[in-house]
């Protein structure tokens, strides 16, 4: 145990040396399927309309009459310096498009992980608990059904009922458009940009565009929690300190609060940093039925327009928070948990 | 890798010992599952049979085509209500709700079924290969697969439906391939680790001992040990699948509304119905991916906890040691 300082650190180290060629991996498999994508990409976003010369000019300018090895040569070169390309049909850094639009998704992205997290996670520990009594089936058909439902079908029917039937909530957009008008811009992100302000009424109005979407993503998402923390509270419930507890003559209530618990919600930290590949591609329907002006908004928009570059530079970033929040995961599982290190 | 050589012919030439003592014997625990898998196996697996007897029987069961819009000359109304005529009422594009969701099942399950065949005939050799060879190949697709794995699943599928999209007409094709290439890497890792943690058993190393070749190891003791989690693993892929191809269809990739009647396509016609209260475009499709979903879900579930031995519950009191038949 005197080594486990330093074995954290190497640990650490591999792990960081182990995403390099995933991420070059990645970074050649998306450049490998938008380049054998038979057509010419310009001629694709500007459509059958536009003048030869026009996209023969186009085409030279963005680099795509040159040979693939120096094609690819100059991508990963662009994309080590943070340049992930710009589209096509309007012009736009991606960069930019992730600065923009990300906040909206960041935002979306995060209220829904808060619900899940606040729907999922006590469910989950009261299914465990409760193994095989009606408390438990009934969760977990809950879990299924959840899991089963597709987010846009979700979505459109609570703007159904809560948008067109109780007319409670809005069910388009991220704020009114007057709000939208009225605000200053600091972060991108509405919320926080109307507490920097002090704008209440911004503040409510985007909360209340907020509420559906997060909450359709998160239900979806509490189904993937309910899963988890109910197998985990069934297994460390069998485990022997558990029933060292009980020897001990702790009280059950005590042994279940305390220590079973507590103990099975370590593997829902993993869980989080699987679950944002999901959870992105979520965003992208979610984003698509509210109409949220998010990167997954974004994304369907230019696809529609066929915009290579743009979906490419969008899907390779996707893929790098990917990587990264499985590396945040990985971290921070070793440093709760040693016994992760000599895996 | 140990250098004996490959013997193919001396195993093929020796006949295949009957199936169906084997076959009783993996279908023995599912008929011993009890409580709650048992529920969930028989639950799951009527839901899906439904589904299934829906997809096949489309032309006789339901009252119209998909892509019908009138009948003997009187179009049918936009938007209606559910009524006598269009039980499950009729959407923008005046055609019956009904008649999608049954033609959507033909649909759902011909892409599910599709990318499958693809997904197992990719995966499954190359994860047994690399699996038992190991070595830089080995390497190389895991770190490939790994890659695959970092861009989001419906993500992945998009740009390759946009891609083929283009190129191949078939919009159940091009969906089966974009499903495909997510499901990839899933069946191409459990194998492989499956493989790779049987390949030094006893009974491995007995067969290599008494000169197998490497296929003749692989196909006679590795792929029947290793391919018994596949079946759970497709039924619950099959679920993932059906939402996938939604996703797809919802964001104009699928299927196209020429080739087929497909549920996500059709919500996502719903989308601008839902401000003026229109709950029938999306709630019937809707409730059709959601039980279909869930039937195959119940269905894997209950069929791990029934074939997986750690979660395997059987009834404690039928306990008969020698009911253990020596077949």
């Amino acid at each position: 145990m005197a080594a486990s300082g330093s074995s954290l650190k190497s640990y650490l180290l591999v792990r960081i040396a182990m995403v390099i060629p995933t991420i070059l991996i990645l970074l050649t498999l998306v450049f490998l399927l938008m380049r054998v994508a038979p057509g010419n990409p310009v001629t694709a976003a500007l459509g059958g309309h536009a003048p030869p010369a026009v996209i023969k000019e186009l085409t030279h300018q963005l680099g795509y009459d040159r040979p693939l090895y120096q094609q690819f040569g100059l991508y990963v070169w662009h994309i080590l310096h943070g340049n992930f390309g710009t589209t096509i049909t309007d012009k736009r850094q991606v960069t930019e498009i992730i600065l923009q639009n990300g906040a909206a998704t960041l935002e979306l992205t995060v209220a829904a992980m808060i619900v899940a997290l606040l729907v999922g996670v006590p469910i989950g520990l009261l299914a465990g608990r409760f193994r095989d009594r009606p408390v438990d089936a009934v969760t977990r058909l809950f879990g299924v059904v959840m899991y089963a439902m597709p987010v846009f079908v979700l979505g459109l029917l609570a703007q159904i009922l809560f948008g067109s039937i109780l007319n409670w909530l809005p069910i388009s957009g991220q704020a009114s458009p007057l709000t939208t008008a009225l605000m200053t811009t600091h972060t991108n992100i509405l919320l926080m940009d109307a507490v920097i302000d002090g704008n209440w009424p911004a503040f409510w109005d985007v909360f209340d565009h907020l509420i559906l979407p997060a909450t359709t993503l998160g239900l979806v998402f509490a189904g993937v929690f309910i899963r988890l923390v109910r197998v985990n509270v069934i297994r460390t419930l069998k485990d022997d300190y558990i029933e060292a507890a009980r020897a001990r003559g702790i009280r059950e209530r005590a042994v279940v609060y305390r220590h079973a618990f507590r103990n099975a919600l370590v593997p829902v930290i993993t869980v989080i940093g699987l679950e944002v590949a999901l959870l992105m591609g979520g965003a992208v329907l979610t984003e698509t039925t509210f109409n949220w002006p998010g990167i997954g908004h974004a994304l369907y928009i230019y696809l529609e327009n066929r915009d290579y570059a743009a979906v490419q530079g969008i899907v390779i970033v996707f893929g790098l928070v990917v990587v990264a929040s499985s590396l945040v995961v990985d971290f921070i599982s070793a440093l709760i948990d040693p016994r992760m290190r000599y895996k | 890798m140990s250098a004996a050589s490959p013997t193919p012919s001396s195993a093929a030439a020796r006949p295949r010992r009957a199936l169906a003592p084997g076959l009783g014997r993996a279908l023995k625990p599912i008929a011993e599952a009890r409580g709650f898998a048992r529920g969930m196996l028989w639950s799951g697996a009527i839901l899906t049979g439904v589904f299934v007897f829906m997809g096949i029987f489309a032309p006789w069961l339901s009252p119209y085509r998909y892509d019908q819009y009138q009948l003997k000359g009187a179009a049918f109304p936009q938007l209606a209500p559910p009524s006598a005529l269009h039980i499950f009422g009729t959407n923008v594009q005046s055609t019956d709700v009904l008649a999608q969701i049954i033609w959507g099942a033909q649909t759902e399950l011909e892409v599910v079924a599709l990318a499958l065949i693809f997904a197992l005939t990719i995966g499954v050799p190359l994860g047994l290969i690399a699996g038992y060879f190991g070595g830089i190949f080995d390497r190389i697709l895991v770190l490939i697969m790994d890659a695959m794995y970092a861009i989001p699943p419906l993500l992945l599928a998009l740009v390759i439906a946009f891609l083929l999209g283009s190129s191949i007409t078939s919009g159940i094709v091009v969906a089966a391939c974009a499903i495909t290439i997510v499901y990839v890497p899933q069946y191409f890792r459990v194998l492989r680790n499956h493989v790779t943690s049987v390949r030094e058993e006893p009974y491995v190393e007995a067969a290599r001992a008494i000169g197998a070749g490497p296929f003749t190891i692989l196909r006679k003791y590795i792929f029947f040990n290793v391919i018994q989690t596949i079946p759970v693993l497709a039924t619950l892929n099959a679920a993932d699948a059906i939402l996938t191809l939604t996703g797809l269809g919802f964001l104009g990739y699928g299927v196209q509304p020429t080739q087929g009647a497909e549920w996500g396509y059709d919500v996502s016609r719903a989308v601008g119905d839902a401000a003026s209260g229109i709950w029938w475009t999306t709630l019937f499709p809707g409730l059709a991916i959601v039980l279909l979903v869930t039937g195959l879900t119940l269905l894997g579930e209950g069929l791990n906890e029934t074939i997986n031995p750690v979660l395997r519950q059987r009834a404690t009191t039928h306990m008969n040691m020698d009911e253990e038949d020596p077949a």
